[in-house]
């Protein structure tokens, strides 16, 4: 068994033939979560739409050991890849019930593990993803994910825009995700990042330029290097 | 009284067969982002292949009419599927050169029609039930109307249930609000296209069969003709929307009969001004997603 889950080499991405991801190369290991961090703007997103084939790419990925970076968006996502997009992208028109059921890639899904993580969403299994909260909206994204048996899992950003209380939901259900499935985390949040990560890879102008123990977002000068931000233990702690 | 009874009724009949051309073309812009061109000619085709059968095995019975739908209607999947795998595939996300590639077809399908059956109307026979009237609140309503309506209202039955019910129908309910997260779900969008098309071949086949019954005749141009209002309802209903092209094919139809019988023959000026304010108001159309 490799030691890593995901290996990426000169990774590049365009959008409308805009360079957004420059000769990215970074590993993630085949436990715990993984955090891509870095400033607005900087390329997280593209990084993890391009290693997904969402954008056109060049360079190397590999999952693995197997190379990925010539398939097609779904062949990579069938191999064992579950993907949380930024701003969740439910299905608006359809029910909780059938965007977790169009998420079913084969045929033992884990609906018992779903529901146990949110309940919420049991209850509201008829209702139109549209008309949830934001919170609840994230909660199906990451149950579309979860309802499958997973090699990695990538999340982008999945406590952006959401209350304390759902952001404290959300971060239980990835730890719990977590101890069977390596993780691939975009996230801003620093308590988040500090909870949840064991390695952080730091991506600047579309390149990484630092990649290493989380333990590093202790050291409050890094931390503002690397996201432009002060925090504090206290505000952490509330 | 009875005027309106048959304005409203052959409104009906009239916004079936928009429906039938419409529903397919709605499909196919919601989910691929198409706007096909050659549905017409899917129509046509159907059109055609329904007159020959019916020619055949005997003109102007239930039994001809009948066989003739139901192999328009095979005729147009067929037909439509061939066109999206050898022809839109390979123009996967180049919507300029789809758009150009269905024009062409259009163009071309035209003229090998004529060249098959020529450039006049072909007048087609049709059980006699059909060419007689039923009086309903005074007003004498051909009953080939009420074959339409039915016809209409049992795809638009059938889509629906498809729709609703099946695994594909769930993936093109996704994919026509946002086919990328489909993808990245892990299901390849690309293998409903096909479906999409078929679906929307055999509706426009079906369609072309019924056309011939309303308007008495098989023409190289009985599809281009019907497209230009299709198009119309599409629009006003809401790209995408089967919901919105069923309403709007109704509305337009009922518009185009009204005022051409009350503001002497200004249907089509109407519907065109129709479109036009709807565009200004409202551009996603009445039931179509907003962007």
């Amino acid at each position: 068994m490799t030691k890593n889950i995901l290996e990426v080499s000169h990774l590049s991405g365009r959008i409308d033939g805009q360079q957004v991801v420059e000769d990215v190369s970074f590993t993630v290991p085949n436990r715990g979560v993984t955090a891509i961090i870095g400033r607005n703007g900087v390329g997280k997103t593209s990084t993890i739409k391009a290693i997904l084939g969402l954008i056109d790419r060049a360079g190397t990925v590999t999952l693995e050991g197997e190379r990925i970076d010539g398939m097609d968006t779904h062949r990579i996502v069938q191999r064992g890849v579950g993907y949380v997009p930024e701003d969740r992208e439910v299905f608006s028109m359809l029910s909780v019930e059938e965007n977790l059921r169009l998420a079913e890639r084969d045929g033992s899904p884990r609906r018992e593990m779903v529901a146990e993580l949110f309940p919420d969403l049991v209850e509201r299994r008829a209702q139109r993803a549209g008309t949830l909260s934001g919170g609840q909206q994230q909660m199906v994204s990451l149950a579309r994910a979860l309802i499958n048996e997973n090699r990695l899992l990538m999340v982008d950003e999945p406590t952006k825009g959401l209350a304390p209380r759902i952001v404290a939901e959300v971060t239980a259900a990835l730890e719990v995700a977590a101890r069977s499935v390596p993780v691939l985390l975009v996230e801003q949040n620093v308590p988040v990042i500090r909870r949840l990560a064991g390695r952080i890879i730091v991506i600047e102008g579309g390149r990484v330029v630092h990649t290493g123990d989380a333990s590093l977002l202790d050291d409050e000068s890094e931390l503002h290097r690397f996201l432009g931000v002060h925090t504090s233990r206290e505000g952490e702690r509330a | 009284m009875s005027t309106i009874v048959l304005l409203l009724v052959t409104g009906l009949g009239l916004g079936a067969l928009y429906f039938l051309v419409a529903s397919g073309l709605s499909l196919i812009y919601g989910l691929m982002g198409v706007l096909n061109f050659a549905h017409g000619s899917f129509l046509t085709i159907g059109a055609f292949a329904g007159f020959e059968l019916s020619r055949r095995i005997g003109d102007g019975s239930w039994g001809a009419l009948v066989a003739s739908m139901v192999l328009g209607a095979i005729v147009g999947t067929v037909v439509a599927a061939l066109t999206e795998f050898l022809l839109i595939r390979p123009l996967y996300t180049r919507h300029i050169e789809q758009v150009l590639v269905t024009v062409g077809l259009a163009l071309a399908s035209v003229a090998l029609f004529e060249g098959i059956w020529g450039t006049d109307p072909i007048y087609t026979a049709k059980p006699a039930w059909l060419t007689r009237t039923t009086t309903i609140l005074g007003a004498r309503i051909p009953n080939d109307r009420f074959l339409l309506i039915g016809c209409a209202v049992l795809v638009l039955l059938g889509i629906v249930v498809f729709l609703q019910r099946t695994r594909y129908g769930l993936i093109i309910r996704a994919g026509v609000e946002n086919r990328s997260m489909v993808t990245a779900l892990g299901i390849d969008v690309r293998r409903s296209f096909t479906l999409v098309f078929a679906i929307g071949g055999a509706a426009a086949g079906l369609g072309g069969v019924l056309a011939s019954v309303y308007y008495g005749y098989v023409s190289a141009h009985l599809g281009g003709s019907l497209l230009i209002f299709a198009f119309i309802v599409t629009v006003i209903g809401g790209l995408g929307s089967l919901a919105g092209a069923a309403i709007a094919s109704v509305l337009v139809a009922l518009l185009q009969q009204f005022a051409n019988f009350y503001l002497g023959g200004t249907g089509d000026l109407a519907v065109v001004l129709a479109l036009a304010g709807v565009l200004l108001v409202r551009p996603r159309g009445l039931l179509g997603k907003a962007t």
